[in-house]
C-alpha cells in the first residue's frame, strides 16, 4: 500500500466558537497519528472531518493528493470509522451486528472471518443473544471486532479503548499494531497512554 | 467487496429483520390506522349515503396520519445508535441506501395498511369494485408518502419536538397524493373510471422514487454535520 492522507490548514467552527484553526498533518503508509487534547478541544470533530462527516470551515483533507470531497465514495472505500457510538442494533446478535457493520464498511463478511473476529474479541459464547443484554464492554468489543475483518487501509478510531478491560485493550492494540505493520494508516484519540509498538507514531495536540 | 445494489438489498433485509423483532412498533401504527378509520362510522352515524361519500377520504387521511406516525422512527434509531454515521461513511451512494431504508419502511408499515384497507372500507359500505380501486390507489400512493416523508424525517433528526415539526413539514407535501388517491375512488364510483387518477399517482411515485432519495441524502448530511 502506498497511501497518503493529508490535512491542510483545517479550521473548525462550532456554533460561534472556533474549535481549532490551521491544523494540518501528513500521514503515510505505516504511520499512526495519536490525536491528543483536553475535552472539548475538537478531537472527535477532527476525526469526523477526516471521514467527511463534518465539512471544515476552511482547509481540506486530501487522500493521495486528491480532496476527499471530490473523491466521495472512492475515498470512503478506504476508510473504516469507529466513532463514540457503537453502531450496534439492540435486537441483533453480535454476529449479525458484525456482519451488518462489515457489509456497510465494504468488508468481506464470510462466516469464518466473522466467527474468527468474534472469537478473538472474546465474544465466542455470546452468539445467539441480542446485543441489548450485553455489557458496555462487550458492546464495545463487538463494535471493535469490525476492525478485525476490515480491509481498509485507513482506520479512524475515536476512543477505541473506552469501556474495555485489559485483555481487550491488548487485543485492540495488537490489531492496530498489526494494521500499521502491514502498511496501514491509523488515526486515533485516547486519553489512555497506549504505546503501540509498530511503525511511526506521530502525535497531534489540539487545544494547546 | 459488495456492490451497491447488494448493499441496498442488505439494508432492506436488515431493516425488515429489525421490524420483525420490534413488531410492537409496526403494530401500533397499523392499529392507529384501524382505530381512526373505525371512529368515523361511529361518530357520523349509520347514514349509508354519507358514509359512502366520505369513506375513501377518511381511509386516505388516516393512512396519511399513520404513515406520519411511523416516519419518526425511520432514521431516529439509526441516528441515536451510530448506524447512520456508518451509512454516511460507507462506500456506497447514500441515496441508494436511503432508498433501501425507505423501501423497507414501506414494506413494514405501508404495505400492511394497503392490505387491511378493504376490510375497513366495508364499514363505509363501499362496493367491491370501489374497494379494488381504493387498494390500487393506496398501493401506488403510500410508497410516495414514505419517500416524501423521509425528507422531513431526515431534516428533523435530533431536534426537540421534531414530531410536530415533521407533521408541519410533511403533511402539506402529502396533499396531491391525498387528492388523487381519494379522487380515484370517487371518480370510479361516479362511473368516470379511475384510470387517470391512478396514472397520476404512479407518475408521482416514479418522480418521488427518482428525486427524493437525493434530497433525503443531502438532508441527512446536514443533520449529521
Amino acid at each position: 500500500m502506498s497511501a497518503r492522507l493529508e490535512a491542510v490548514d483545517l479550521c473548525c467552527v462550532r456554533g460561534d466558537r472556533r474549535l481549532f484553526e490551521q491544523v494540518g498533518f501528513r500521514l503515510e503508509a505505516g504511520e499512526l497519528l495519536h490525536v491528543t487534547g483536553p475535552n472539548g478541544a475538537g478531537k472527535t470533530t477532527l476525526l469526523r472531518m477526516v471521514c467527511g462527516l463534518v465539512r471544515p470551515e476552511d482547509g481540506e483533507v486530501r487522500w493521495e493528493g486528491e480532496p476527499i470531497r471530490a473523491l466521495g465514495e472512492e475515498y470512503l472505500r478506504h476508510v473504516t470509522y469507529l466513532g463514540h457510538l457503537n453502531a450496534l442494533k439492540d435486537e441483533l446478535t453480535p454476529s449479525e451486528n458484525l456482519r451488518a457493520g462489515g457489509t456497510l464498511d465494504g468488508s468481506d463478511t464470510a462466516d469464518e472471518r466473522v466467527d474468527d473476529a468474534l472469537e478473538r474479541m472474546g465474544l465466542k459464547g455470546l452468539d445467539g443473544v441480542p446485543a441489548k443484554v450485553l455489557s458496555q464492554g462487550q458492546k464495545r468489543r463487538t463494535a471493535l471486532a469490525r476492525l478485525l475483518i476490515s480491509a481498509s487501509p485507513l482506520w479512524v478510531l475515536d476512543e477505541p479503548f473506552n469501556a474495555l478491560d485489559r485483555g481487550a485493550v491488548e487485543t485492540v492494540r495488537e490489531a492496530v499494531a498489526g494494521h500499521i505493520a502491514k502498511g496501514g494508516l491509523a488515526l486515533l484519540t485516547t486519553h489512555q497512554e497506549v504505546p503501540i509498538a509498530a511503525g511511526t507514531v506521530r502525535s497531534l495536540a489540539l487545544g494547546t | 467487496m459488495t456492490g451497491p445494489l447488494q448493499a441496498v438489498g442488505w439494508v432492506v433485509r436488515r431493516d425488515l429483520t429489525l421490524a420483525l423483532r420490534r413488531r410492537a412498533d409496526v403494530l401500533t401504527s397499523l392499529f392507529f390506522f384501524v382505530i381512526v378509520v373505525s371512529l368515523f362510522p361511529l361518530g357520523v352515524g349509520p347514514e349509508m349515503a354519507t358514509l359512502r361519500t366520505m369513506g375513501p377520504g377518511v381511509v386516505w387521511v388516516a393512512a396519511l396520519l399513520a404513515s406520519m406516525l411511523s416516519l419518526g422512527r425511520l432514521f431516529a434509531l439509526d441516528y441515536l445508535d451510530g448506524t447512520l454515521e456508518q451509512m454516511l461513511v460507507a462506500p456506497y451512494p447514500l441515496a441508494l441506501l436511503v432508498l433501501g431504508k425507505v423501501g423497507a419502511h414501506w414494506l413494514a408499515s405501508g404495505l400492511p395498511l394497503v392490505l387491511i384497507a378493504p376490510f375497513l372500507g366495508l364499514q363505509f359500505g363501499l362496493a367491491a369494485s370501489s374497494l379494488k380501486v381504493l387498494m390500487a390507489a393506496l398501493l401506488l400512493g403510500t410508497p410516495t408518502l414514505s419517500l416524501l416523508g423521509a425528507i422531513g424525517a431526515a431534516l428533523t433528526l435530533g431536534l426537540r419536538g421534531g414530531g410536530v415539526l415533521l407533521a408541519l413539514l410533511v403533511l402539506p407535501l402529502y396533499v396531491p397524493v391525498l387528492i388523487f388517491g381519494a379522487g380515484a375512488v370517487e371518480s370510479h364510483a361516479a362511473g368516470l373510471g379511475a384510470q387517470g387518477h391512478l396514472s397520476l399517482l404512479a407518475a408521482f411515485l416514479v418522480l418521488a422514487a427518482v428525486f427524493t432519495p437525493w434530497a433525503t441524502a443531502v438532508a441527512l448530511r446536514i443533520s449529521l454535520d
